[in-house]
């Protein structure tokens, strides 16, 4: 398809989307779509921008972290390309989340100029990804404790979407480690 | 009656909780927290004993600072229970850990993780 074929803002977008990298879920697509109902919806705005910004900060520390992995030199190809594609996951949820928040008129938090990491017990490329693994863990855990608590469900749902990738993320590093990559039916 | 059944029932899952299995749930925590060093959540290294919101250094929701909780078993088992319910407005956007064992096991093993 072209942009010349194009018959509505819909395909245009979904286009858009493709083509600049931003492979995004649907849940996340409608976040940045501008619906009326997203904003309008009842629920407390103010509440849901509190979990938000809470879930931005911890996405901002994800990318922070897997830089941190990725420049350590101890990961090698091809779970150092592993390690930018989720970094780059983590870039795309805390661009949603940071537009949402704006969208329903909260302030979205910035980054820090430094994060604390324990640098001085990753040694090895199994120290970086069992890091990792930690992080996305409680990243997961941290979604399905969110999820429950929003106002607006279609919240409800982009939160359970990245839920979804980044339980993904740590089945996969489980695997990486030579662990079951899927230790239960249920996460908690 | 009732309360002293509850009295002893929470004594009970107190006196009975495992700390290893603490720790596995502590998993759940590692997006935001970590003992030693602030994150997205404060250390928790000093917890117990500690007031609410007093972590130098770190920046606190307001409903944190002003809950004047004092960190116990008594008051994190409330905490952990349901966050936003027990300080509203916390930063803390977690719907808690519902299970009074989990949530047992879980203070034990802050109690002797530091």
């Amino acid at each position: 398809m072209s942009f010349l074929s194009i018959r509505t803002p819909a395909q245009a977008r979904r286009l858009f989307l493709s083509r600049s990298g931003l492979a995004l879920s649907g849940a996340a697509v409608a976040l940045l779509a501008g619906r009326d109902a997203l904003a309008a919806k009842s629920g407390d705005k103010s509440s849901d921008t509190n979990i938000l910004n809470t879930a931005l900060a911890a996405e901002l520390e994800a990318i922070a972290a897997y830089q941190v992995g990725a420049e350590s030199g101890l990961l090698q190809k091809p779970v150092l390309d592993l390690a930018v594609t989720f970094q780059g996951h983590h870039k795309q949820h805390a661009e949603v989340l940071a537009k949402t928040i704006q969208k329903l008129g909260g302030k979205a938090v910035a980054a820090k100029s430094k994060y604390t990491f324990p640098v001085e017990k990753l040694k090895s490329q199994a120290d970086v990804l069992r890091f990792a693994a930690g992080l996305e863990q409680g990243a997961v855990s941290a979604y399905l404790g969110a999820v429950p608590l929003f106002g607006n469900r279609d919240l409800s749902k982009a939160a359970a979407s990245i839920l979804g990738d980044e339980a993904m993320h740590w089945a996969v590093l489980r695997q990486a480690l030579g662990e079951a990559p899927v230790p239960s039916a249920f996460v908690s | 009656m009732i309360s002293v059944a509850a009295t002893l029932l929470a004594v009970g899952i107190a006196a009975a909780a495992d700390p290893e299995k603490g720790k596995e749930i502590y998993g759940r925590c590692l997006a935001c927290h970590a003992l030693e060093y602030d994150r997205v959540g404060p250390r928790h290294c000093g917890l117990f004993g500690r007031r609410a919101g007093s972590v130098k250094g770190f920046t606190y929701s307001e409903a944190m600072q002003r809950s004047k909780i004092v960190w116990n078993e008594k008051t994190l088992d409330r905490f952990l229970a349901n966050p936003p319910k027990a300080v509203p407005g916390t930063a803390m956007t977690y719907a808690g850990v519902p299970d009074a064992k989990e949530r047992a096991d879980l203070i034990a093993y802050l109690k002797q993780a530091c």
